[in-house]
């Protein structure tokens, strides 16, 4: 690495750090998480996302710690507005002396937080939100984002929808930033990998008060072979009931975000739909020893499976340990720049990466069918892409990101 | 030409699902006056009952016919439960206050199901008639959305004749003709309101079972369910059963037909219904001219301060100044957004308290405010000063523009021209994502200089909102503010004597944008971004409970209320996650104990002890 200016902050930085002595806080005092989520406004992903915290947070005092200190996480409600958020981040910060603050679900919390990270000069790790801008339009170099992002999820699902080789493609997003970005990237690299495709039709609705029968009506009408599906929760579970009594789903294919997901199949019940191409976690069926010895312990510790909120609590915090770990330090500078960047962590899908480039981990998902099993929805011949496999080039990136 | 047909049909089908929940709503306002917040609750609470006592049953039309029924029963015998617990007691408070108390309930609702039915969503397993359809050409149409098809003219016509052909309903109709009327006939309005509310929470309740078919129980249909029912309520014209009906089908069908046309235009179809149906016919389709309400006393005199008062709200003054010195930067921030919120509280009461214009939808201004100063500094890169100086002129302006429309109008009618127009700059704000940014809003708008200290930017908001706040209690004291408090309170008269009282209340209502405005821009920078949920319905919700929760008819109302509940609501979030139940404990709590506010029960005491 060249001499930047960034190194040499970094590295002026740390000889601050090292120093000035550590005052008020003995060795073997706990390192303080500040987590902020949405546990109220969403509360289907964030119980079981608590859940996940909690094991790696046990797991790794068990293990004595970080750097020979316990690990504390001091865990916030933000009520699902971005207002709130950045309040509990002031209140973290300043009277709970947190060393770092992590969560959110919701994108626009993300970013919210994210922005005040980079005002107060803090460590933010993102573990759910989507939002492409985190890492790439708005990314700055206070904020790491675990889970792959909108773009992501669309680059995974593309190879899977060019192998269909089909022309006519539908699409249905819900009305809002998440809804629209999912179906740019979509249609933008499905026309890269297969030249001459056609969006026939598009429909948009409203969060949480999707129109399901006149939706899937409009979307019939068009004649598509294929359907593109971001809609999730309770809006997805109408749209597949009217679309399965209207036949909109019979020898049609449906590439579909996040429906393999637990929290969003299991409410679709013995309707779930079957083929459906998706990215999602096939909890029990995954028997690689990383994901098993997961499975098992929060079974163990909660009498019930894990969902992908629960991954992401659970990768949430060891990603970070490891990054602390690495560090060597919890001071800011230092495990933004020598903490982070570059080192792998242990997850229940195998091991990741912090990427330098952008902050944002490889951590991936899984893509495969969905199919019924006993009354229930699963999925199917399913297969592990890697983050690294689903991101542009790094040139491109580098574009995307401002200096 | 089948796709119209069949899109008609989903459309009727939708409109039916719409109506049964409306239809409790119209019932329980036309005949006591209740803005019934928790309506949409009682919805979510049918389904949830309905698929705890469906799944139970056969799964048999028959099977499923009894568990709607006796989820609506049970709704019924909770709504009962409702009134006389709670509503009972708030019939003599000032009007909207029944609105925080139900707000209250909502949040309660909100907890409470979560804990009982956990937080994943509940399908209801369909058998198979409930998935099989009639071939309409070459298109397939559910079956069940017949049976809602006819659901909706069934609980017309029974309606219908419950109440032309029953004495209860006579009472009923004779109550939302006139309620003073029937009783002085001798009429007990006690039995008549709570079985009234039975009957809408009944309703509420089939809505919400009816509708479990094509979805599941989740925790978000109360809120999704409030909105859409008061529109149709409104448009159909309050207390019009038939109107509501009719707005439904406007609704549903423009709703279906629309999004063939134009998808995108999903998040506004409804208000833009709502907007246009009210500035045409400012009584909704059906509403016939309702009985001119029998002039109340006026609400007493507003005088200037006692001393007293003002020496306390100098001695709180000296100690905001002095904060800095003595707290945290976390409590500064705390200080900061309670003093933002004192002002949006203060413009609301502005237009509502002595403008006599209740509005629902006050975060349109606070949001274009903020959004003015934010695309101030981010797009045309203006220096804050200026960006705060943009906000109020942007609000104010749109404020003036579209004040027009609203002030022609009253009561409940006139709030929900102002709430379609705040969901359509939410709209605009969410999808014009070149301008706003859409759902990821705008960042960095943290204040530069000398400004980024904690301190100099909590002066700046203490001067600037305690200065805004006491310009508009100036202008109150005025000879505007008598003339307006006079057109409140008996237009006719106000006009008699040569007070232009539509100028005067359009003046009002954009002086009350400005300062919301204002509000929004000092929030903007406050938090260093600007997010749609600004100008959100929570947002408004905020402005009114605060208001309310301090005391409308008083002068110190707004203060008290934004001081006591943003206190409330960040201090709860911070220490407990069950929040939202002891926030409505609280809420409903307060409600009970000072039907006249905060402020108004520390007025009334304190005259009491000087008499």
């Amino acid at each position: 690495m060249s001499l930047t200016r960034r190194s040499l902050l970094a590295a002026t930085a740390t000889a601050t750090a090292l120093a000035v002595p550590a005052i008020g806080r003995a060795a073997g005092a706990a390192i303080r998480i500040g987590e902020i989520n949405s546990y109220t406004a969403v509360p289907a992903f964030t119980l079981p996302y608590r859940n996940g915290w909690q094991l790696a947070v046990a797991e790794i005092n068990a293990a004595g710690g970080v750097l020979g200190r316990p690990i504390e996480v001091i865990s916030r409600d933000d009520a699902g507005k971005p207002a709130d958020a950045i309040r509990l981040g002031g209140e973290l910060l300043n009277e709970q002396k947190v060393d770092l603050l992590a969560g959110g679900f919701l994108s626009n919390v993300g970013l919210a937080l994210s922005d005040f990270a980079r005002q107060n000069r803090i460590l933010y790790v993102a573990g759910e939100p989507l939002a492409d801008a985190l890492v790439w339009e708005k990314g700055n170099r206070f904020c790491f984002r675990l889970r792959p992002s909108t773009y992501m999820q669309a680059a995974m699902l593309v190879p899977e929808a060019a192998k269909l080789g089909v022309k006519r493609w539908a699409t249905v997003a819900p009305n809002y930033e998440y809804g629209t970005s999912s179906v740019r990237w979509f249609r933008q690299l499905l026309a890269a990998a297969q030249p001459g495709v056609e969006f026939v039709a598009e429909q948009w609705p409203a969060l949480g008060k999707i129109d399901a029968g006149a939706t899937a009506a409009a979307l019939a009408e068009a004649k598509p072979d294929a359907i593109f599906n971001v809609t999730f929760g309770g809006d997805l579970t109408s749209f597949v009931r009217q679309g399965n009594t209207r036949g909109l789903f019979e020898k049609r294919s449906v590439v579909s975000v996040l429906t393999g997901e637990p929290e969003y199949l299991d409410p679709l019940g013995e309707e779930a739909p079957e083929g459906w191409i998706v990215t999602g976690y096939p909890v029990t069926s995954d028997t690689a020893p990383d994901n098993a010895r997961f499975v098992a312990a929060y079974k163990g510790k909660f009498n019930e499976l894990p969902k992908m909120g629960s991954v992401v609590g659970y990768t949430l915090i060891h990603a970070i340990a490891a990054g602390i770990t690495k560090a060597g330090d919890t001071a800011t500078d230092a495990m933004i720049d020598r903490g982070f960047p570059g080192t792998s962590f242990p997850s229940p899908f195998g091991a990741a990466m912090w990427r330098a480039l952008d902050h944002q981990s490889t951590l991936g998902t899984f893509v495969g069918r969905t199919a019924l099993r006993d009354g229930r929805g699963t999925m199917v011949d399913w297969h592990y892409v890697s983050g690294a496999d689903a991101l542009p080039p790094d040139a491109q990136v580098r574009t995307m990101r401002p200096a | 030409m089948t796709v119209l047909v069949v899109q008609l049909l989903t459309g009727i089908a939708g409109a039916s699902a719409l109506f049964l929940v409306a239809a409790g709503l119209t019932v329980i306002f036309g005949v006591t006056r209740v803005v019934n917040f928790s309506h949409g609750s009682l919805t979510m609470l049918g389904a949830y009952v309905a698929w705890s006592v469906v799944t139970r049953l056969p799964h048999t039309p028959a099977g499923f016919a009894l568990g709607v029924i006796l989820a609506a029963l049970a709704l019924a015998v909770l709504g009962a439960g409702l009134e006389v617990v709670l509503l009972r007691r708030l019939y003599r408070a000032p009007e909207l206050l029944q609105l925080l108390a139900t707000f209250g309930v909502v949040l309660i609702v909100q907890d409470t199901t979560q804990a009982i039915w956990g937080a994943e969503d509940l399908p209801l397993a369909r058998p198979h008639w409930m998935r099989s359809f009639v071939a309409i050409g070459t298109e397939r149409f559910p079956f069940y959305d017949l049976v809602l098809i006819a659901a909706g003219p069934l609980v017309l016509g029974a309606l219908w004749l419950l109440l032309h052909r029953t004495r209860f309903g006579t009472l009923v109709r004779a109550a939302t003709q006139d309620r003073d009327m029937v009783a002085a006939l001798g009429v007990d309005q006690r039995v008549l309101f709570t079985a009234v509310f039975a009957l809408g929470a009944g309703l509420a309740g089939l809505g919400g079972a009816l509708a479990l078919p094509d979805g599941s129980a989740n925790l978000q249909i109360d809120l999704s369910v409030i909105t859409d029912a008061f529109v149709v309520v409104v448009v159909g014209g309050l207390g019009s059963l038939p109107g509501a009906y009719l707005a439904s089908l406007l609704i549903g069908v423009l709703q279906a037909l629309g999004i063939l046309l134009i998808p995108k235009l999903t998040l506004v179809i409804a208000f833009a219904v709502m907007a246009a149906v009210l500035v045409l016919r400012p009584q909704g389709l059906l509403g016939g001219t309702a009985s001119t309400p029998r002039e109340s006393a006026a609400p007493p005199l507003v005088r200037p301060a006692a001393p007293v008062l003002r020496a306390a709200g100098l001695a709180l003054l000296a100690a905001l100044i002095a904060a800095p010195l003595v707290v945290g930067p976390f409590a500064l921030t705390v200080l900061g957004e309670a003093l933002t919120a004192l002002l949006f509280a203060a413009s609301l009461h502005f237009m509502m308290g002595p403008g006599g214009m209740p509005s629902f939808g006050h975060a349109a201004w606070f949001g274009l405010g903020a959004y003015g100063a934010a695309l101030a500094v981010h797009a045309l890169a203006w220096p804050l000063p200026a960006a705060l100086v943009a906000a109020p002129l942007v609000a104010g302006a749109a404020a003036l523009a579209f004040g027009g429309f609203v002030v022609r109008l009253s009561g409940v009618y006139l709030a929900m021209l102002t709430l379609a127009f705040a969901q359509i700059v939410w709209a605009v704000a969410l999808q014009w994502s070149d301008l706003t940014g859409g759902d990821d809003g705008i960042l960095g708008l943290w204040p530069r200089g000398i400004l980024a200290r904690p301190h100099a930017f909590y002066w700046l908001t203490l001067g600037v909102a305690v200065a805004a706040t006491l310009l508009l209690r100036r202008a109150l004291y005025a000879p505007f503010g008598y003339a307006l408090r006079g057109a409140r309170d008996s237009t006719l008269r106000a006009e008699a004597i040569g007070l232009p009282t539509a100028r005067l209340r359009l003046v009002a209502f954009a002086i009350a944008g400005a300062a919301a405005g204002l509000s929004g821009g000092l929030s903007a920078f406050a938090k260093g971004s600007v997010f749609p949920t600004y100008v959100a319905i929570g947002r408004s919700v905020d402005a009114l409970l605060m208001v309310l929760l301090g005391g409308v008819q008083t002068m110190t109302g707004p203060i008290v209320g934004a001081l006591a509940y943003t206190g409330l609501y960040d201090t709860l979030l911070l220490v407990t996650s069950a929040w939202r139940l002891v926030l409505g404990l609280a809420v409903v709590a307060l409600v009970l104990a000072f039907p006249q506010g905060i402020a108004g029960a520390a007025q009334r005491l304190w005259r009491g002890r000087m008499a």
